[in-house]
């Protein structure tokens, strides 16, 4: 199975400056230190992640996304990241703005909600999905907003954000290449690579 | 990691020093002090290549006695965070604190004998900046013999001279820990200041700081003084929690009122009559103007940026939620300077009800956070050492 990170890795500068944000334990950014010497910078929210971080020597900083990332200069940063954190945000389309404000390219990584196992929970089972990258019940998710990659094109289209890069990574159907050739069925995570 | 069992104790033992400097130290207010005397304490085994010792710098009433027992049992201001096991942990680090001078605590300060004059300096004594504690610390440093801290750490005034070493002295510190501070005080801090001040010099015992000559003490007014800073120390909600309308004497449904004495007034008098007998008022109208004149980028163009460009080290910056002298926003701003100076930097809003007194109290995601940080730091030293 491909593996997020390492598309990440592939798409990112050494040596460069990345920001992650909601950088959960830091494993991301510990990698791409160690793998590509990059100088990385992590937000987070959650106190647990936070001293995972700091055991893990990750710059961490304690912000809140939904209250803003106007502290951060435009173009400071060659990269933003963000995995698997659009979808909880109260307004996605804004952090979005702010990403490419502040970094001269950005990467996002998402939940594919046009997944098969998903649409299989809503269409056969009548009850919203809980799956393996979807793992909470409706009343207790911190994923606020559920979309497929088709929805992001739109998004990106409406908001003139060019799309560099994009990549699916599916589960076992992957073998098969099936992502590759129906991304929104068989793709449970989507990889974007931005720019304006 | 690997402990030395030998080394292991339970309890911090205090070991206490006074150092008289001979060489002159070049205040930043042009007057050269020609000797002068450091009261410290250490705590914890400086290690064979003397590469584990951290600094404590204290804020503006502290004293050297940071951890174990003093005199009369009485713990150290920050026991809890520093000794055996604890997140500041003198079974891995050699511990440095010193009074600073200008204090009252056995350094040279007001209180001590001007030696042109033979009389005590009191309100003669030369002004201080943070960039002159550093100095003299520096000087204590060599005299330990120490080449360069594994660390630096400070809350509040502490923390702005952790900041200043790490522009100032950038290859004498590996990290720079700044809690609970500003890049420099807000108008509405210099305002406090100057109300504490004020209650001091209004004090008919203040004879224009000269009261040790005239055997006398302000400490009505020094009382006054560390009321209102001690209540801009605390929170709204602590306050409320801990005293809310209770009375410790008199009853608020008779018709005699004036005999009601509430539990807050009460605490408040108990801690500014306190402090009224154990501190100088000269020292605290010297040392919150030191505070006041603090800004760390005055010399880099007033952008902390560029001085934080000068620092070698890393660092964690932690701020607490109710803290409201020295707010979250203010180490956010420090944070973004250092993020933006390209160093590294770790930051903690820690969730607290306790006010800016917070750095001082438990507090388990600090503890574990501050903790966690200086493991990494030891466990960096003992691998360099092994």
């Amino acid at each position: 199975m491909i593996d997020a990170n390492r598309i990440i890795g592939h798409w990112i500068k050494p040596q460069s400056r990345i920001l992650d944000l909601g950088c959960g334990d830091g494993t991301l950014l510990r990698e791409l230190t160690n793998l590509h010497g990059i100088h990385g910078y992590g937000l987070e929210i959650d106190p647990e992640s936070i001293n995972q971080c700091i055991a893990n020597g990750v710059n961490v900083i304690q912000q809140d996304l939904n209250a803003g990332l106007a502290n951060f200069a435009d173009n400071s940063f060659d990269t933003v990241l963000m995995t698997q954190t659009l979808q909880t945000l109260r307004y996605p389309h804004l952090v979005l703005d702010e990403m490419l404000r502040i970094g001269r390219q950005c990467i996002v990584t998402f939940p594919n909600f046009g997944h098969w196992r998903t649409r299989g929970f809503l269409a056969f089972k009548g009850r919203m999905p809980v799956t393996k990258q979807l793992s909470y019940q409706w009343y207790d998710t911190p994923n606020i907003h559920f979309f497929t990659y088709k929805d992001f094109e739109t998004l990106c289209a409406e908001r003139e954000i060019s799309i560099v890069d994009r990549t699916f990574i599916g589960g076992r159907a992957s073998d098969l290449s099936l992502d590759k050739i129906w991304p929104n069925l068989f793709a449970h995570t989507a990889v974007y690579h931005l720019a304006r | 990691m690997a402990i030395d069992p030998h080394t292991n104790s339970i309890e911090t033992t205090v070991n206490k020093s006074t150092v008289t400097f001979d060489s002159p130290l070049n205040l930043a207010c042009g007057v050269v002090l020609a000797k002068y005397e450091l009261a410290f304490e250490t705590y914890g085994t400086l290690n064979h290549d003397r590469s584990n010792s951290i600094l404590i710098c204290h804020a503006l009433s502290g004293d050297q006695h940071a951890a174990g027992l003093g005199k009369n049992g009485k713990a150290g201001w920050w026991d809890h965070y520093i000794g055996p096991g604890k997140p500041i942990d003198t079974n891995h680090f050699f511990v440095v604190c010193p009074n600073n001078i200008g204090s009252c605590f056995g350094s040279t300060g007001p209180k001590s004998t001007n030696l042109d004059t033979g009389k005590p300096w009191g309100a003669n004594f030369p002004s201080l900046e943070v960039s002159d504690w550093v100095e003299s610390q520096k000087q204590l440093m060599d005299y330990l013999k120490i080449d360069c801290w594994s660390a630096v750490i400070g809350g509040s005034l502490g923390g702005m001279q952790a900041m200043h070493w790490a522009v100032a002295h950038p290859q004498k510190l590996k990290h720079a820990i700044v809690i609970a501070a500003a890049l420099k005080l807000s108008a509405q801090n210099i305002a406090f200041n100057e109300i504490a001040r004020r209650a001091i010099q209004s004090d008919i015992n203040f004879k224009q700081g000269n009261f040790l000559e005239h055997q006398t003490s302000p400490t009505k007014g020094l009382a006054l003084a560390r009321m209102i800073g001690h209540l801009t120390y605390l929170s709204d909600d602590a306050l409320g929690q801990k005293f809310g309308r209770l009375v410790r004497s008199g009853d608020l449904d008779s018709a005699e009122k004036e005999l009601v004495q509430f539990e807050v007034s009460s605490y408040l008098n108990y801690q500014g009559d306190k402090f009224a007998t154990r501190f100088d008022a000269n020292s605290y109208i010297l040392i919150t103007k030191m505070l006041d004149y603090f800004d760390l980028a005055q010399h880099y163009e007033d952008n902390p940026v560029e001085a934080f460009k000068q620092a070698q080290c890393k660092f964690l910056v932690v701020a607490f939620s109710s803290d409201w002298r020295f707010s979250p926003p203010c180490s956010e701003e420090i944070t973004d300077a250092i993020v933006s100076a390209d160093k590294d930097v770790a930051y903690l809003r820690i969730e607290s009800d306790q006010g800016h007194d917070a750095f001082l109290l438990p507090n388990e995601h600090y503890e574990k956070g501050l903790g966690q940080y200086l493991q990494r730091v030891a466990e960096a030293i003992s691998g360099a050492s092994r």
